[in-house]
Formats: C-alpha cells, sequence, structure tokens
C-alpha cells in the first residue's frame, strides 16, 4: 500500500506540464530600471507625448514608494535593476496577418494548447496571444470588427484609438495606486484593450494568453477593459512560463470599466511556472486587478483559478459606484510544495441598493501557504447595500498553512452584510471511505477537490471550466495519502 | 472463499487480533458477537485495508488471492464491501456521482465498459427501493447531514449497487430504531443468494432475529472464543458473556 510519505514524494517529483522554452531570436533590453528604458519602451512602440509623460510619472511616483510590509508572507528580495524590461521577438518585418507570425511562435503556441490559427481555434474564443513584451497575434480580429467591438493589443490601441485610451488609461487603477502598479505603468509593454460599444453583446469569448519566455525579464502588460452601456463581454486570460531557476516578476495591471446596465465577466486560469519543490524558481505574480461599476445597474464579475506562481498576490476588485450595480468575486486558489497566495478582493460599496457576493476557496497541500485577505467597504451613501461572503479554506497534509483576514467597514446603518467562513481538512477517514468503494486515493482527493471548487468552476465559460478541472487534478496529485 | 489464518495485528503497537481463525464459504452468513474492546471492528477495518493497522502474523486470502497484499481499494474492487459503522460526510460530492465513480471504477477493474448514464440510473431506481431510499438523498453530498438511519441506508444502498462477493456490515444496526432496523434488514435479506457471504459485527442479538445467520462466533480479546449456530446469540442475549469470560478463564487456568 502506498503511504502518504511515497505519495508526497510523488507530487514533489511531478514536473510542470509547460516548463519548455522557445528558442527564438529576442530583441532584449539590457537590464536596468532608469528613464532611458522608459524612453526606449516608449519609443520602440512610437507611443505619442503624453504617453511616455503618463510612464515618466509612474516612475517619479514609484521611486518615492516603499514595498508594502502588511503581507501574510516574507517579501522576497527583489532586484529590479537585473530585470530586463523589454524582451521581443525580433520582427522580420511589419506583419499584415496571422500567415505572417513566426512559425516558432505559432508552435509555441500551439503546444500550449492555443492554435492561433483561426482555423483550427476553439469555435467561439477569439485570442490575443502576448510572448514576452509584445502581442504577437490576435485571432478573430476582423470577424469583431464588423459588431464594432474592439479587441487588439494595448500597442495598437494606442496607434488606433488614442482617445479611448487616454480617457480610461490609469482611471481604475491610478500610477499612484501602489508600487507594483506604479511600475506597470512607467514600463508596461503590452497588454489587451477591449472596448464593447452601446448596446453589444460580444459574440465571443474574448482571451488573452500570456507566456514568459526570457530570462530575466519580467512581464510587465496593461488590460484595459470597457463594455459601453447595455453591453456584455465575458474575457479569460491564461498564463504559463518555461521553468527556470530564478524568480521572474509579473506585476501586470488589468482595468475595467462597465458603463450604464454593461456587464464585464472576467476569468483568469493562472498556472505560471510554481517553483520546484524547495522553492527554487517561480514566478511572482504581484498583479493590480480592479473593475469599476461607473453606470447603474451595471456588473463586474471576477473568476480566478490560481494554481501557479511561487507568490500570488493580488485582490481583483470591485469598486460600485453606480446605483444598483453589482459585483462578484469568485476564487480558488491553490498552494503545494512551497507556493504562497495573499488573495481576495476589495468590494467598495458606492452607490446605493448596490450587491456583492465573494466566494473564496483555498486548497493548501504540502507546505504551501495560502491566505484571503478581503474589504467589504460600504460608503454612506450606498443605501440597502448587501455582502455575502464565504470563504472556505480545505487542507491536505499536516504542513501546509491557511489564514484568513476578513475586513468589513460599513458607513451605512442599512448595509447588510454576511460573512461565513468554514475551514476543513481531507481526512483519512474520507479517503478511506471512497477506497472501500474501489476509489483510488488520487481519483478520491480530485472528487473531493471538485466538488468543495464546483461553485466557482460554474462561472466559468464552459470550455474553460473543463481545462481548469483537469489543471486542479494535475496539480494536487498525490497530495494525499 | 474467504480464509483467516492465525490473524494478528495491532494498532499504535497495541495487540487487538491475537489468532483469529476463519473460514468463510459462498453464500453464507457468519454473525461475530462480543463486548465492547473485543477487536470486532478491528477485524472489520483489516480485512477493509484501514492503514493504521498492522498485520504482525497470519493470513488472509480471498478468492485464492493474498488479500492483505492488496490496497484498499483493490479489495474492493475484488469484491470485499464494508458498510461502516460511522459513514463519513463527504461536503461537496453528490452521492450520485460518488456511487457512478465508485461503480465504474469496480467495472474498469473487472475489465467491463463503464455503465451508461441511462443504464444507471435505472439501476440506482431499482437499488433504492430495496432499502426504501429516497430519491432525493440522491442529489444531494454524500451522507452530508443524513440523519443516522439515512447513512445506515445509505450503506446497504451502496452494498446493492455495487454487488460485492463479501459484506462486512459492522454495527449496521447500531443507532436505528426498530423501523430503520426492519428495512435496513429486509435490503440486506433481498441481496443475499447463493454466491454472496456476509460477515454481520453485532452487539445484540436483535438484529439476528431479521438477519438469519448461519453461523455465530464470539470474540473476545482478540481472539473467536466460542463458535455456534443462531442459538448462541440467543444464549448470550439471555446470559450475557460474562460465563464464556470464566469458561474461557478455567480453561486458560488449566
Amino acid at each position: 500500500m502506498i503511504n502518504s510519505n511515497e505519495i508526497i514524494d510523488d507530487i514533489a517529483n511531478k514536473e510542470y506540464e509547460f516548463g519548455f522554452s522557445t528558442d527564438i531570436e529576442m530583441e532584449i533590453a539590457p537590464p536596468g530600471l532608469n528613464e532611458d528604458i522608459i524612453r526606449f519602451i516608449s519609443a520602440k512602440k512610437n507611443e505619442p507625448e503624453w504617453l511616455l509623460e503618463w510612464r515618466l510619472k509612474g516612475f517619479a511616483a514609484f521611486k518615492k514608494m516603499e514595498f508594502p510590509k502588511w503581507q501574510h508572507f516574507k517579501m522576497p528580495e527583489l532586484n529590479l535593476q537585473a530585470v530586463s524590461y523589454y524582451a521581443a521577438p525580433r520582427k522580420k518585418k511589419q506583419l499584415n496577418s496571422l500567415d505572417e507570425v513566426d512559425p516558432e511562435l505559432l508552435a509555441t503556441f500551439e503546444k500550449l494548447g492555443i492554435p492561433l490559427n483561426e482555423q483550427k481555434a476553439l469555435a467561439g474564443v477569439a485570442v490575443d496571444a502576448v510572448f514576452d513584451s509584445v502581442s504577437v497575434a490576435t485571432t478573430f480580429k476582423t470577424k469583431l470588427k464588423e459588431m464594432g467591438v474592439i479587441f487588439c493589443s494595448f500597442g495598437e490601441a494606442v496607434q488606433e484609438y488614442p482617445d479611448l485610451v487616454k480617457k480610461y488609461l490609469g482611471s481604475v487603477v491610478p500610477h499612484t495606486d501602489n508600487i507594483f502598479a506604479a511600475l506597470n505603468s512607467a514600463v508596461f509593454s503590452d497588454g489587451s484593450f477591449v472596448y464593447i460599444p452601446k448596446g453589444v453583446r460580444c459574440p465571443m469569448e474574448l482571451s488573452t494568453y500570456f507566456r514568459i519566455n526570457a530570462q530575466n525579464t519580467g512581464q510587465f502588460e496593461r488590460t484595459l477593459i470597457i463594455a459601453d452601456d447595455n453591453s456584455y463581454v465575458s474575457y479569460l486570460e491564461g498564463c504559463t512560463a518555461p521553468m527556470r531557476d530564478e524568480n521572474q516578476l509579473h506585476a501586470a495591471v488589468v482595468e475595467l470599466v462597465a458603463l450604464e446596465q454593461a456587464e464585464i465577466k472576467y476569468s483568469t486560469v493562472q498556472n505560471w511556472y510554481p517553483g520546484d519543490k524547495d522553492g527554487k524558481g517561480g514566478i511572482y505574480n504581484f498583479v493590480t486587478k480592479r473593475g469599476i461599476c461607473k453606470g447603474a445597474g451595471s456588473k463586474i464579475s471576477w473568476t480566478q483559478v490560481e494554481t501557479g506562481s511561487a507568490i500570488t498576490w493580488k485582490y481583483p476588485s470591485v469598486i460600485l459606484q453606480g446605483d444598483y450595480s453589482e459585483g462578484e468575486f469568485y476564487s480558488v486558489a491553490v498552494v503545494r510544495n512551497r507556493q504562497i497566495a495573499d488573495t481576495g478582493t476589495k468590494i467598495h460599496h458606492i452607490g446605493k441598493g448596490t450587491k456583492s457576493r465573494i466566494i473564496s476557496k483555498g486548497i493548501s497541500a504540502g507546505h504551501g501557504d495560502n491566505s484571503y485577505r478581503g474589504l467589504v467597504a460600504v460608503g454612506p451613501r450606498a443605501e440597502n447595500a448587501r455582502n455575502f461572503t464565504q470563504c472556505d479554506s480545505l487542507l491536505i497534509g499536516n504542513q501546509c498553512g491557511s489564514h484568513t483576514f476578513p475586513y468589513i467597514e460599513s458607513r451605512n446603518k442599512t448595509a447588510m452584510i454576511e460573512h461565513e467562513a468554514t475551514t476543513s481538512k481531507i481526512g483519512e477517514d474520507q479517503i478511506f471511505y471512497l477506497n472501500q468503494r474501489g476509489i483510488d486515493t488520487e481519483k478520491a482527493v480530485a472528487l473531493i477537490v471538485n466538488g468543495y471548487v464546483k461553485e466557482v468552476l460554474n462561472q466559468l465559460p464552459m470550455e474553460f471550466a473543463v481545462e481548469a478541472q483537469k489543471l486542479l487534478s494535475i496539480t494536487l496529485e498525490g497530495s494525499v495519502g | 472463499m474467504l480464509t483467516i489464518k492465525n490473524l494478528h495485528a495491532e494498532v499504535e503497537g497495541k495487540k487487538i487480533l491475537k489468532g483469529i481463525n476463519l473460514e468463510i464459504n459462498k453464500g453464507e452468513t457468519h454473525a461475530i458477537m462480543g463486548p465492547n474492546g473485543s477487536g470486532k471492528s478491528s477485524l472489520a477495518s483489516v480485512l477493509a485495508g484501514r492503514d493504521n493497522y498492522t498485520v504482525t502474523e497470519g493470513e488472509v486470502w480471498f478468492n485464492g488471492k493474498n488479500l492483505l497484499e492488496l490496497s484498499p481499494e483493490d479489495r474492493a474492487r475484488e469484491g470485499v464491501f464494508l458498510a461502516f459503522q460511522y459513514p463519513v460526510e463527504i461536503p461537496g460530492v453528490s452521492n450520485l456521482n460518488f456511487l457512478k465513480t465508485a461503480l465504474n471504477e469496480i467495472r474498469t477493474y473487472k475489465g467491463l465498459p463503464p455503465l451508461e448514464a441511462k443504464e444507471f440510473l435505472k439501476l440506482t431506481k431499482e437499488k433504492q427501493q430495496l432499502v426504501d431510499f429516497h430519491s432525493n438523498l440522491m442529489n444531494r453530498s454524500l451522507n452530508e447531514g443524513f440523519s443516522g438511519g439515512e447513512k445506515k441506508r445509505n450503506e446497504i444502498f451502496q452494498l446493492a449497487m455495487l454487488d460485492p462477493q463479501l459484506a462486512i456490515l459492522d454495527e449496521t444496526d447500531s443507532g436505528l430504531d426498530i423501523d430503520a432496523l426492519r428495512i435496513v434488514s429486509n435490503g440486506v435479506n433481498k441481496l443475499r443468494d447463493a454466491e454472496k457471504s456476509f460477515v454481520v459485527i453485532t452487539h445484540y442479538q436483535r438484529l439476528l432475529e431479521y438477519i438469519i445467520p448461519d453461523f455465530v462466533h464470539v470474540l473476545y480479546n482478540g481472539r473467536i472464543i466460542k463458535t455456534g449456530t443462531k442459538e448462541l446469540a440467543l444464549e448470550l442475549e439471555e446470559r450475557g458473556y460474562d460465563w464464556l469470560k470464566e469458561e474461557l478463564h478455567l480453561k486458560e487456568s488449566v
């Protein structure tokens, strides 16, 4: 019979499936963080003067800021001067269509399960593929354009739709928000841009796939999604990185703007390289994600499945400014080996009759350490605001940690705020019970975990729910004895 | 079908089973009785393969296979079923999904294709009736919030679904009122046939009025100290266990 130690050894040796790297000719800026590199990036991208100014303001803010100290983990030493802030596959010439994308890049994404060829692509999903610092391809762009939907790389949006970018960039996450947002404002390279015009229900899932490939680089992308009045969009991001011994920083910023009666559904399946069993290597995923329900009756929903990264540190948040607007946060965060997650959400109820719902499911295995940190703030104007929070932790084994830091601030007497929390452990009794019915331990854990996260996975677009379920079972393979 | 030879087992260094010998043939029902702490449930756990028990001596053969070498799931797949004394609750996993997974794992082991959804549901409906198992419990999480009686009925329902060769009922009667006891026993009786064997572990003769055993064994201090037929159970009911213990001590002091 297999005992727990053997199984724990098993997962430790389990390889990260997406750990390969692509050998391609790259243009990489020399390491170092200074005004010159910011000017270099801006020039590389042929940016207008106002954007360079904005970057420089971000850099000035960054220089005045310090790393936070409140997080529930030891802040790793980040040598930001040793990082290269720009890495792009060298272009042979200007690209006009997908056919001109370097075959090596197409092959890389194909290998990751993201075919960029529209014929092969998943029906109903448009993809923007970001490789290190740049977007290499966006599928179904033309088809979407027919409906007025803009889906392109951030760089392209700056050239083609400067007014929209200028109006909304930094409007939800200002360059002074936090040190990583400031850094991102200064050096962001690419990302995705989405605009859904009034009254349009986006006919496809929009998706960005982020791939870090180059060594000693950071990835600092920026995503901006604007849903105009009465529109709807569902957007998904996925990410992977090669296995490397040194840590790499991923400090992205995502801004969502929902105008009147608009709805944005943003899903993340995060599978960055988590580091090895001793915690060597892995991505630091320090991301600022925030949405604003600007218009009345609008809705923003975050769903995240976080299985990768050495450290995941993010709080996808919603500002409920419009009256009767709604915010949701559904999260599954898995840590194992030496992984750390300090994640949750912040919901600011500003408008009256605003509603929010938070469902967080943490899973901790191995020596992993998982924290839920959340804020529900109700302002004085938010008559009859409602919040429901459920925060569950599942422990696998005896070495892992799980913590909950819920903050509630209410400045309105009519607000109703509910918080429920549970902690459970996959018990040997449960496993034995399932074993006794002919179900082996791996399947038993998968059965229990899938049952536990069902409520969150149900929020994902169908195609991805299946993927996420598979990813979870791979991630947790062999974590119980 | 099942042969237990000189089985010794301990848990956390404490000797629990001290030389069990038992032969169970196809179609037989054996009752195992005995006072608290005599090792009845431990015997069930050792047969099912619970890993906090260490077998220190002896052998167990099941249909020609060395049972002790098999993992708990393979024992189950070979046809050993344990109806638990305290069935666990598994939140989030529906009864239906659990049963389908279990049934198909066992089928795969036997080289059979998984059961089609339609057939599975048909089988479920049929077996539910055996123990009057309400269909709204099927979509609920496994045993979560079930009453004591519902949990025990669920065990017998699973037994009916998985159709094992050997079923060990570990104090299935505990915590049941008289009506539930009758339902559960009737269910078990309907499942009895020439191919299936039962080991019924119980404290009380009451259950054996419904499930009439072919043999009754008394387990005491890790050993079977007396074997008889159903009359032995009646005698135990009347006289308790003390006379047997005295008999044993007399024998041992000679």
